[in-house]
């Protein structure tokens, strides 16, 4: 069991990359690349929020939506809980620790309204994971995200000095940067025969 | 957006001026993902109008009874709401297709540019015009997966919609995900190049959601 648990996160964080493979996330992988802080700022929240997310909606789904056959339901009830989390966590947040709210708050509103936050739950759903499977997923998906936007983040800012083509200025360019990533994280994909 | 812009004027809007995909740079994440076919990326792209379209109109006609502290996430209910019946409709009626891109489907609930619209239009405006521009916008983004789609899927597979055109063999790095950054960033790039070459504009917006 434990391998298999392993064997999803190694494939989530590396394989199945959520930018480099499954192309989510685009929204705020591009958004908080352009410096370095930002983009650690981003990977923490988002693999705590991913984690959490994941739990919560884990527990909803086995223990609501399956039983009383609500499926059907999972985008509108998924989304609701990740925009009630996020909120809550917001408000907490500001209360309780108001250095760390300063820091990474901005981060968990952009997260609300991206993909890659309904995808983790989704997937969970639909391939009816475990409980410790759903978590090695988010925590996988998470890391790899976060490999993702420090790579992005330290390129980005060296692409600032170069000497780009103006049609190409911004994303453009940021976009066949990324396609040369994606490139390099072919070489995982004999890694794991899942 | 004035309440005195023709409808035609709108429309047009969608596809060329402010088309989600190359100008406002909004919804990018799944739109890439599908574009390894331009079958795939045409049923996205309708699943997309279709999601814009009802949701334009839902929200355009409860705009007056949806109280404004609650309206986003009204907006995030209703998209998702549709959501829910193209996927379903799309289950059944393309099961094929559904099986490669189920996630994406699903996943429309979180484009920025339907809660974008919603928000900056069709709360704001009557029901045809709403419709109008969910039409328009629904197109525009169609036409980009379906350009990306071709470009993709010429090159990577030698074939259009699944009929089979060049003789040579193609290259395989474009139906990948890296092709479909690649194709992408070309793409943005080259229409950023006619833009400012023949319409004088300053090329798209870099920031991108």
């Amino acid at each position: 069991m434990w391998q298999h648990v392993l064997t999803i996160f190694i494939a989530s964080a590396l394989i199945n990359n959520f930018v480099f493979s499954r192309y989510l996330g685009l929204c705020i992988f591009f958004g908080v690349t352009k410096r370095m802080e930002t983009a650690v700022g981003m990977s923490f929240t988002f693999t705590a929020v991913m984690l959490v997310e994941a739990v919560l909606n884990w527990f909803i789904w086995t223990y609501v939506m399956v039983p009383y056959h609500l499926g059907f339901l999972k985008i509108v009830i998924f989304i609701g809980t990740v925009a009630a989390f996020v909120q809550a966590a917001d408000t907490m947040m500001k209360k309780v620790a108001p250095a760390l709210y300063y820091k990474l708050g901005i981060y968990l509103a952009l997260i609300v309204t991206n993909c890659i936050i309904l995808a983790v739950p989704l997937i969970n759903a639909d391939e009816n994971y475990s409980l410790f499977e759903s978590m090695a997923l988010a925590v996988g998906s998470g890391l790899g995200f976060s490999l993702a936007l420090i790579i992005m983040a330290s390129i980005r800012e060296k692409l600032e000095l170069a000497d780009v083509p103006k049609s190409f200025q911004g994303l453009p360019i940021s976009f066949v940067l990324t396609g040369l990533i994606a490139l390099a994280f072919l070489g995982f994909s004999g890694m794991i025969t899942l | 957006m004035s309440n005195n812009t023709s409808l035609g004027t709108l429309f047009k809007n969608g596809i060329f001026g402010e088309n989600p995909v190359f100008r406002l740079a909004l919804s990018l994440c799944p739109a890439v993902a599908v574009t390894s076919g331009v079958k795939n990326g045409f049923l996205m792209g309708i699943a997309v109008l279709f999601v814009m379209t009802m949701t334009n109109v839902t929200v355009s006609l409860l705009r007056n009874f949806i109280n404004p502290k609650v309206r986003i996430p009204s907006y995030v209910f209703i998209t998702a709401t549709w959501v829910t019946v193209i996927d379903q409709v799309m289950s059944a009626y393309q099961r094929d297709v559904y099986k490669q891109m189920g996630l994406y489907i699903m996943l429309i609930v979180a484009f920025a540019i339907i809660l974008s619209r919603a928000e900056m239009f069709a709360s704001k405006n009557k029901l045809l015009p709403s419709f109008v521009d969910g039409v328009g916008m629904g197109l525009g983004f169609t036409l980009a997966l379906m350009l990306l789609g071709v470009f993709r899927e010429f090159l990577g597979k030698g074939s259009l919609w699944g009929a089979h055109i060049l003789p040579v063999k193609p290259l395989l790095i474009m139906i990948m995900p890296t092709g479909g950054f690649f194709a992408m960033g070309l793409m943005m790039g080259w229409l950023n190049w006619i833009d400012r070459r023949f319409f004088g504009g300053a090329g798209a917006s870099s920031g991108g959601h």
